[in-house]
């Protein structure tokens, strides 16, 4: 479903990203781990479109479309979420009318017909209650004096609503206290599904107690360092990242 | 260029040659004089003492010089290369159906969901009869007789309710207060006027749009608009599509009075021509607008949504002189491509427990610049004031601006005053968000923008907002990127 091939990513001139490989296939959880600095984020805003990030080499395929050559909200159209790290706050723009417009923009799209007001409201209702989201939160300003936590939960709201086929959870545990993570994970779990890939964008392991990934990734100093499944995770937790490099600096 | 601008570009163009090519005979030659303002005082048959009202304006104006400290930048005006008075201009002179109309000012009015016949009216169109008809407005006159309401021309009121017009004209924006309104009160040729009685509460909003004779009312436009005891009125002024005007110079005063307990709600969307890309062109807009809360428990409250013009000079005012009053501005002004505002409010407090709300939203685009300025003066008999001022600035790109000139003078200890204000980007953060959604870009801008304005637009009358809406998307097309 997602291939990425030998990607080179620079921001600002620095080069970030040094020839990352990757292939995803439809319903895995992939976990990807890594220090401060490795490319990280560079990977998932990459992934989502953002600017500023100039992709000097490589390729990102996305059920077989180049999806380097689409727009953001192109990319959203195809099926690509980006759960964000830091979700901005957008003063006055009520939470369930910025994502009806997100829904019938892609519904117009593919070609479907948009849902009305009556609709979406009980397609949002229903996406409230499956993660455990306070019904007051749908009719707020879009991320306005969230708590940190409530924006999490917000974003993985979102990412219900607009049944990603890929979704990218950019350090969703950062943040959270562990009453938090558990209902976000809980969330998360219950939008798995077989269709549905996801990466996971970590610091710690902590979250793949909650969350099972397929596989894991070491990403370090703008490459795929390591590749393994679950016990990785423990190894990284227990040893570090530093074993990971000299092990790949003698490779 | 935005589709928005070239519409207007396109419209402004063709009323230039118009204009300077075709001089009628019932247009007077260029030039301000006293027989110039005795000429447009006999044309409308004026009583003796109207014209000595004139006459004094005049005179005071003469005295006068224009002001130069908004923080605008202009080509000084030529007082006396314009022609003050031009009769209305005959139907046959204009497009004589829609399909002699620029398609491109079409669609805007489509994008704005304007109603065909009201297309008709707005493009200048030869039709006999505007709002569908006689009947339309013979209803409205009718409800608005039965309620004791009079809504007509201020001229048409000069004749048949002279005792009126003579005891409210000018006493709350006297004919010296400043150079715009002292050029206004001499040479003024319509505008409206409006007396709700005693204890009426109107019974439909009032609209320039609804008054018959609305059409080119001329760049010296007077408004006076009297809530007796206890009355009720929401106004509303322009409308939301571009609209022709061949002046460049728009120096409007509107006067409002409010007696004990009386409410006046006045509300406008400005859209004048704004000027092309280059900053060539577009309407002055020098507007003298004050309410006076002269009884008590009076309240007036000022929204408006200014999107149009190449420079906005405007600062609707209250002056809360019965007890209790109150007084509002609530406003939205957006600058795009050259155009330039120095808008706000004045808030004077000379009665007990008065208050007064004051909601700013400044949006700069382009190389739009922008600035809030307001005053909030307490007397020193106001015991008990308050005031809550927001003033938020939202900022389009790197090269427009946007400044806030907030003065306040507090003469009585009770006072209590809240300030705050706020000026931020549009992030390319909240457009990456709404884009990793599937908004957009230009879809984005909207909703960010609306979502800064919102609190404004709630004010407004319902048809309006929704109206609103849809003129700040069509404003900033283009705007971004």
């Amino acid at each position: 479903m997602l291939k990425i091939e030998n990607l080179h990513a620079s921001v600002d001139g620095k080069k970030i990203l040094k020839g990352i490989d990757l292939t995803i296939k439809p319903g895995e959880v992939h976990a990807i781990m890594g220090p401060n600095g490795s490319g990280k984020s560079t990977l998932s805003n990459v992934i989502a479109g953002r600017d500023g990030y100039e992709v000097t080499a490589g390729s990102i395929s996305f059920h077989g479309k180049d999806l380097l050559a689409m727009q953001p909200e192109e990319r959203a159209w195809a099926g690509v979420f980006l759960a964000f790290q830091y979700p901005v706050e957008i003063p006055g723009v009520n939470n369930v009318y910025l994502l009806k417009a997100g829904v019938n923009a892609r519904r117009r799209h593919l070609g479907l017909e948009e849902l009305d007001a009556m609709e979406f409201m009980q397609l949002v209702r229903e996406k409230a209650r499956l993660v455990e989201l306070d019904q007051a939160f749908l009719s707020r300003g879009v991320n306005e004096g969230f708590s940190g936590g409530e924006k999490k939960r917000n974003e993985i709201f979102q990412m219900a609503v607009l049944e990603p086929s890929l979704a990218i959870l950019d350090e969703t545990d950062s943040g959270l206290d562990i009453d938090a993570l558990r209902v976000v994970a809980g969330g998360v779990n219950k939008l798995r599904s077989p269709e549905r890939s996801i990466i996971m964008v970590t610091h710690y392991q902590r979250l793949l107690d909650y969350i099972e990934p397929d596989v894991v990734h070491v990403l370090a100093d703008g490459k795929i360092l390591k590749s393994g499944d679950r016990t990785l995770a423990l190894e990284l937790e227990k040893r570090g990242y530093d074993w990971v490099r000299e092990e790949a600096a003698h490779a | 260029m935005s589709d928005n601008a070239q519409v207007e570009h396109l419209v402004d163009k063709k009323y230039e040659a118009g204009f300077v090519t075709d001089i009628e005979s019932d247009t007077l030659p260029p030039g301000l004089n006293e027989d110039v303002i005795r000429h447009i005082s006999a044309i409308k048959g004026e009583p003796d003492w109207l014209l000595d009202w004139r006459l004094a304006a005049f005179a005071h104006w003469k005295t006068m010089s224009e002001p130069h400290w908004a923080h605008v930048k202009y080509t000084p005006t030529d007082y006396q290369a314009i022609s003050y008075y031009s009769a209305p201009k005959k139907r046959e002179d204009g497009p004589q159906s829609l399909d002699e109309v620029d398609p491109k000012l079409l669609e805007t009015y489509k994008k704005l969901g304007i109603p065909l016949h009201e297309q008709e009216f707005l493009a200048g169109v030869a039709v006999d009869a505007v709002f569908d008809s006689v009947s339309v407005a013979t209803t409205f006159k009718g409800k608005l007789k039965d309620a004791g309401v009079i809504f007509c021309p201020i001229s048409e009121a000069v004749q048949e309710h002279p005792e009126l017009v003579k005891k409210y004209l000018g006493t709350v924006v006297p004919t010296g207060d400043n150079f715009f309104a002292a050029l206004n009160s001499a040479v003024f040729t319509d505008g409206s006027f409006v007396y709700i009685p005693k204890g009426v509460r109107c019974p439909m909003e009032l609209s320039t749009y609804f008054r018959i004779n609305a059409s080119n009312t001329g760049q010296f436009e007077r408004t006076l608009i009297i809530a007796d005891e206890g009355a009720y009125v929401s106004y509303l002024e322009g409308c939301t599509a571009p609209q022709r005007d061949e002046n460049q110079l728009h120096a409007a005063v509107v006067e409002l009075i409010a007696h004990d307990d009386a409410q006046i709600k006045y509300s406008t969307v400005q859209n004048w021509y704004p000027g092309d890309e280059n900053g060539v062109g577009g309407i002055y807009n020098f507007v003298t607008k004050r309410g006076d809360c002269r009884g008590a428990r009076s309240k007036i409250s000022w929204t408006q949504v200014e999107t149009g013009s190449a420079i906005t000079w405007k600062y609707p005012s209250c002056v809360l002189r019965g007890d209790d009053s109150v007084g509002e501005f609530y406003s939205v002004a957006l600058t795009k491509m050259h155009q330039q505002a120095d808008t706000g409010t004045k808030m004077v407090h000379l009665g007990k427990n008065t208050r007064s709300t004051i909601v700013s939203k400044g949006i700069s685009a382009g190389f739009g610049q922008q600035s809030y300025r307001g005053l909030v003066h307490i007397g020193k008999d106001a015991t008990g004031a308050r005031n809550h001022t927001q003033c938020d600035s939202l900022l389009i790109g790197s090269t427009c601006g946007a400044h806030t000139f907030p003065y306040v003078e507090v003469k009585n200890p009770t006072a209590t005053m809240e300030h705050e204000a706020t000026t931020s980007r549009i992030g390319e953060d909240q457009l990456f968000y709404c884009k990793s959604r599937g908004i957009a870009e230009e879809d984005a801008v909207n909703l960010i923008v609306n979502g800064f304005c919102k609190d404004v637009f709630n004010e407004l009358p319902m048809e309006f907002a929704v109206e609103a809406n849809r003129l700040m998307e069509v404003s900033l097309e283009g705007a971004v990127g």
